[in-house]
């Protein structure tokens, strides 16, 4: 993989029009175009602006509570007998989740855009939760579209989000899920582009949100990079991280790039297994398309109808994928594995009872996949995977599919 | 000259503006489509634009998404829509038939591969709604060079700068959206369509036709006052959700409100 990636420079990532080689772009409808340059251009005027830098660090630090810990799960990798395994602790975040990193920023932006209104899809629920936080701290009205199906399986966050002030509307077309949940937010954005922002969760969708919410995240990846450094005065054998959108990932991978010695691994829901076509893997078992502005690996059909995925983690549970993900598979700089519904299971109960800590489905994944990979390894190498959320919220989810009655 | 620039010459020699119905292909089933098109001309439509469904419409209201899981749960298929134009043209070879629809069927399906398809079936047009200039290049290339026209949608956002580089690419006609929002939603401003229209016709030289908020002979009428194309869609899409099962009345209804924005568009004083 080294010598294919060796001549790439990945801060040019992506260029002026959002593509990441092949992928990403802007594909949308006219409507929209304006208000997405909008954001593009108050985005990079921002970016590199102290003043907005200094407000989003102190957020980041005194309400989002970061920088989040780097554990060193010693029982679990002992237990694995292999590699050790350290836990970026995002489920530490308020919030109990990453996607909070991303809509603090994104929240400063519609500050400073005057936008009176927010809006953002949700699946599991993470994403809603996070910006209804932000948006009941700045005073906004908050509309979050989830869907009907994802509303069912995750009830305590649709719960806080409501306590949080946020209009929570069940989407109803489609498979009703989270890919629905962004049509449907992209509707509406295009009828009230004028006091309305939109806040969209993970590292998809149309050029700029792929590399501003990547930017948001990165904080992952140099906090880790930096507690590596100052713990073992070193850098990471490999990191290990669950891909839905791929948000999580990308904000941990990003300032590991041009470490080429870093290996990378995005680890997919495989569902019933790759096999069964009931999973929601399209960098293992899909192919490049155009969905929700952007081109990327998708779940399609021979015809290009988007098919519905399948996932016990509804915040994997979508066809695409961030477009960045899709040209570091590629480029063989990332490599994608997938991970089912059972093996998930099992690395939320071994981290639970091992660790002392209650994993999100999603990042259960992670550890699933870590577990194998370090059974590969020497005990002197170092994975760090991104716990990316706390479990609170799939107890419902877990006890459901043991056959337990709460 | 093909069939689109033929039409628009045509009309405009008589001082009459293009009466465009939009229907999804396959909504509910290929057949009635087939049709439908029939009765859409007997009834003076003067270009077709035939909507290819997808799973994902994004740009698409409540109507016209319906309309698309309706097609798709029929199987109707790209290749399929293709083909009705194909049968359309065995008895109708002078009406234009434009493809609206969304890029991802066809990009499987690859664009020199439909652009060839799709022009030997007749058809003379292809809007596709989620691509934007900027992204657009290949497939208009495609299309143009097997003598399809590209179709590009403009809104009430978009800047001049917008609007140049859009007609730059853009051939047979432009599709001004005349409201921030979905298909199939209401409140059209008819005194602002018409100030936002004259003044996108003084930065380009193809046609401009509105579409989204027209549902009746009074809104056509109006906006034919104001612009070179008036499109209907979602009051069309929502009469065959409601009458499918009844085709004599479904044709009735149909054609009977396509020739009463006909009338109305032709009691304009060109515009």
């Amino acid at each position: 993989m080294g010598e294919m990636t060796d001549s790439i420079d990945f801060s040019r990532f992506p260029d002026a029009g959002g593509h990441f080689g092949p992928y990403g772009g802007l594909f949308v409808a006219e409507t929209l175009m304006a208000a997405l340059e909008e954001l593009r251009d108050a985005y990079l005027g921002l970016k590199d602006d102290p003043t907005f830098q200094a407000e989003l660090d102190y957020d980041l630090a005194h309400y989002v509570g970061r920088p989040s810990p780097l554990y060193h799960a010693e029982r679990l990798s002992r237990q694995w007998g292999g590699a050790q395994v350290l836990l970026k602790r995002e489920d530490l975040n308020h919030t109990g989740a990453h996607k909070v990193n991303n809509t603090v920023g994104q929240a400063l932006l519609a500050k400073r855009l005057g936008k009176s209104r927010i809006i953002a899809e949700t699946g599991a629920g993470q994403h809603g939760v996070a910006t209804a936080t932000v948006a009941a701290r700045l005073g906004l009205e908050c509309v979050v579209y989830m869907g009907a199906e994802d509303i069912k399986r995750q009830m305590p966050n649709v719960f806080r989000m409501k306590l949080l002030g946020a209009t929570v509307v069940p989407v109803e077309s489609g498979s009703k899920t989270l890919k629905d949940a962004l049509n449907e937010a992209l509707r509406d954005w295009v009828t009230n582009v004028d006091d309305t922002f939109y806040i969209i969760g993970t590292v998809a969708g149309p050029h700029p949100y792929p590399m501003m919410v990547r930017d948001f995240q990165a904080v992952i990846g140099r906090e880790t990079r930096a507690q590596m450094l100052a713990e073992y005065g070193r850098l990471p054998d490999a990191l290990v991280a669950c891909v839905g959108g791929g948000s999580n990932a990308i904000g941990l991978f990003h300032p590991f790039l041009a470490d080429r010695e870093v290996a990378l691994y995005g680890v997919e829901a495989a569902g019933d297994g790759i096999e069964t076509g009931r999973h929601s893997a399209p960098l293992s078992a899909g192919r490049p398309g155009v969905l929700h502005g952007n081109r990327t690996y998708l779940m399609e059909d021979a015809n290009g109808q988007i098919i519905e995925t399948h996932s016990i983690s509804a915040g994997l549970d979508y066809p695409g994928v961030g477009p960045e993900h899709a040209w570091l598979k590629d480029i063989g700089r990332a490599q994608y594995v997938g991970i089912t519904d059972g093996e998930a299971m099992r690395g939320f109960h071994e981290l639970t009872r091992i660790e002392g800590i209650i994993p999100a489905l999603e990042s259960a994944h992670a550890i699933a996949f870590a577990r194998q990979l370090a059974a590969r390894m020497r005990a002197d190498q170092f994975i760090v995977v991104n716990l990316s959320g706390r479990g609170d919220k799939d107890i419902f989810t877990v006890a459901a599919r043991e056959g337990i009655s709460l | 000259m093909n069939r689109i620039a033929t039409r628009f010459q045509a009309l405009a020699a008589r001082g009459r503006q293009a009466l465009v119905p939009y229907i999804t292909a396959g909504d509910p089933d290929l057949a009635t489509t087939e049709a439908l098109l029939h009765t859409l001309v007997a009834n003076g439509a003067d270009i077709i634009e035939l909507g290819v469904p997808f799973s994902d419409p994004m740009a698409d209201g409540p109507v016209i998404q319906r309309a698309c899981e309706r097609a798709l749960a029929a199987g109707t298929r790209l290749l399929d829509v293709i083909e009705l134009v194909r049968r359309f043209r065995t008895t109708d070879t002078t009406t234009p038939v434009v493809l609206m629809g969304y890029l991802n069927p066809v990009e499987v399906l690859g664009y020199e591969a439909f652009a060839k398809a799709a022009a030997e079936a007749g058809i003379d047009g292809v809007l596709t709604v989620d691509l934007p200039p900027e992204e657009a290049h290949d497939l208009a290339g495609a299309l143009v060079t097997h003598g399809l026209d590209p179709i590009f949608l403009l809104a009430p956002t978009s800047s001049d700068a917008r609007v140049r580089r859009i007609a730059e690419v853009a051939r047979g006609y432009l599709y001004y959206v005349s409201l921030k929002g979905v298909t199939g939603s209401s409140a059209l401003d008819v005194a602002d369509v018409a100030a936002r229209v004259a003044h996108i016709r003084s930065l380009v030289n193809v046609p401009v036709g509105v579409g989204f908020g027209i549902r009746d002979a009074a809104s056509a009428g109006a906006i034919a006052r104001v612009a070179d194309a008036v499109v209907v869609g979602s009051a069309l899409v929502s009469r065959i959700e409601t009458l499918a099962a009844e085709p004599e009345r479904l044709h009735a209804e149909i054609g009977a409100l396509i020739a009463a924005m006909r009338a109305a568009m032709d009691g304009a004083p060109a515009a």
